[in-house]
């Protein structure tokens, strides 16, 4: 690199830290002023544990059920957040040209990206802390114990499930019924990977197509660091599997994106 | 020096040859139109020099760059309002510009832009609320807060009342008057004949005609004479009205006759588009 060129990258890298807060300040305002995502991507898990948890009673995993629930519902809102509502989200703005507009400005992908993502994170980051509120509140469901391990599984998920989203957002071609398309993955996947409660009692065929869902993992996971205070790092067939839908997720998410409506 | 410089562009999808050789100069502060009916390649044109589109062949530079390997300071420098686009619906007017003035490094106040461009009464009103006119107009503002030096309106009044064409129309004049380049394209004729400089007329992915809108209808299409003799209407077409006007109000003034109905018409820019465009025209 010259001195000139060094010199301008030195000054680009501030102009890109100010341009990702304003992006991600931005992001957050299009969320929480959106009813629509406030309350299916932020409201609907939370409603749904509160429901289920005063209806589920006795213990499952050896843990009171509304605690075992928490667990599932955390898996689901991560899903719900980071694959489906980012995934309908991008259509949207692709379909919108809202991408393709933000391509003609100063705004450079890389940090529309990153805001993108960082936005989806404070999202399910806040779900998070407000399932754990409610669960306290509702159900004497205690704090995380080992607290770093839960964190560094709630990054971990968010960017598995980002990863599959943005991949899904390039599969579908139109805005109308993006929403449909992803709750149709969304919601079997749910179910099927034991997010709204154990499977066992399941037909074996479907408790199969459960085991090879991303989910399922993320719940394991989520069920040992919650329920067992155990370390992130003590399930590595989990993170296995997770890291390996992650990436094919971005195999596919950095192959098949596009910036421009696929209609019209 | 010229703001954007074309030399041979061409562009295909496929089979399908959308720009076949086009060259056009339009200079610092003027306002161009690339004028011609739907498929003619105005968008890949202009999507080109956008940066969204990569060439097949030709050279092209806009601002001094190559909109294909453009440099830091391009796209602070051009403003651009697609053909459509939707923005966030749940943003208000204000807030839109006030997201987009934060990717130039010399935005424009935002009171200002949204003053410019009519919308001060629904400064705070959300998108969604906005009419079509008025989501145009928030497109418009959205592309001038970042202070562009370069404007490219992509067909900006497509769907419009006539009264919101009007509207739009006054905005694009006041953009020349603020000393912006403009490249606009349109289907529309008397778009084109009331706001720009210049315009090239395209078909097929062929420049057909370029020039001051007056240059194009005085141009090779016969002025028509038109008069009833004996309840008979007569069209004589010439390329020298004077002369044949002047031959045949002498004989009518020799026979004491009147020539009823006389009526000399220039051909109007649509009879010179109509003519270049063939039947592809709306």
């Amino acid at each position: 690199m010259s001195a000139e060129a060094a010199a301008v990258a030195g000054r680009r890298a501030p102009e890109r830290l100010r341009l990702f807060v304003h992006q991600l300040r931005a992001e957050q305002l299009v969320f929480w002023r959106s009813r629509e995502a406030s309350l299916f991507i932020f409201l609907f898990p939370l409603l749904l544990f509160v429901l289920l948890g005063s209806v589920y009673s006795g213990r499952i995993y050896g843990v009171p059920a509304s605690h075992a629930l928490l667990a599932g519902l955390l898996g689901y809102g991560c899903a719900n957040t980071a694959f489906a509502g980012l995934a309908i989200q991008l259509v949207l703005r692709r379909e919108g040209a809202i991408l393709k507009r933000l391509r003609a400005t100063p705004l450079p992908a890389a940090v529309y990206v990153a805001a993108v993502l960082a936005s989806t994170l404070i999202v399910f980051v806040l779900q998070t802390v407000a399932l754990f509120a409610l669960g306290r509140l509702f159900y004497g469901a205690p704090l995380p114990g080992a607290f770093g391990s839960l964190l560094l599984a709630v990054v971990f998920g968010a960017a598995v499930f980002a990863a599959i989203g943005v991949a899904t957002a390039s599969l579908i071609r139109s805005a109308e019924g993006s929403s449909a398309v992803v709750n149709f993955i969304l919601l079997p996947m749910a179910f099927l990977t034991g997010a709204f409660g154990p499977t066992h009692h399941y037909p074996a065929f479907l408790r199969a197509v459960g085991d090879v869902l991303p989910l399922k993992y993320f719940v394991d996971l989520v069920d040992a660091v919650y329920l067992h205070g155990q370390s992130f790092w003590t399930k590595p067939g989990a993170l296995g599997v997770l890291a390996a839908w992650g990436a094919g997720g971005l195999a596919v998410a950095v192959r098949t994106f596009s910036w421009e409506p696929r209609e019209g | 020096m010229s703001a954007i410089s074309v030399r041979g562009l061409r562009k295909s999808y496929g089979e399908l040859a959308a720009v076949q050789g086009v060259d056009f100069e339009i200079e610092e502060g003027e306002v161009f139109g690339l004028l011609g009916p739907n498929g003619a390649g105005k968008t890949t044109t202009v999507e080109i020099l956008e940066g969204y589109r990569r060439r097949d062949a030709g050279e092209v530079t806009v601002l001094g760059h190559d909109p294909e390997r453009p440099g830091p300071s391009f796209r602070q420098r051009i403003g651009v309002v697609l053909q459509q686009s939707q923005l966030w619906q749940n943003l208000t007017v204000r807030e839109m510009h006030a997201v987009f003035a934060g990717y130039y490094e010399r935005a424009r106040d935002v009171e200002e832009v949204i003053e410019l461009v009519g919308l001060q009464d629904k400064r705070d009103a959300r998108v969604k609320t906005l009419s079509g006119g008025q989501k145009r107009r928030l497109d418009l503002g959205v592309a001038l807060v970042g202070d562009p030096d370069l404007v490219f309106l992509d067909e900006p009044t497509t769907g419009f009342d006539p009264a919101a064409r009007r509207a739009a129309w006054e905005m694009i004049r006041s953009l020349r008057s603020l000393g912006k380049t403009v490249l606009l394209t349109t289907h529309y004729l008397d778009e084109a004949e009331q706001l720009a400089d210049r315009v090239a007329v395209l078909r097929e992915g062929r420049i057909v005609r370029e020039g001051t809108p007056r240059e194009l209808t005085a141009g090779d299409l016969a002025v028509e004479i038109r008069y009833r003799r004996d309840g008979e209407e007569v069209l004589v077409q010439t390329s020298e009205p004077t002369r044949v006007l002047h031959e045949l109000t002498s004989e009518a003034l020799a026979r004491g006759v009147e020539l009823e109905r006389l009526e000399v018409r220039r051909p109007t820019l649509e009879d010179v588009y109509l003519a270049l465009t063939g039947d592809e025209a709306e």
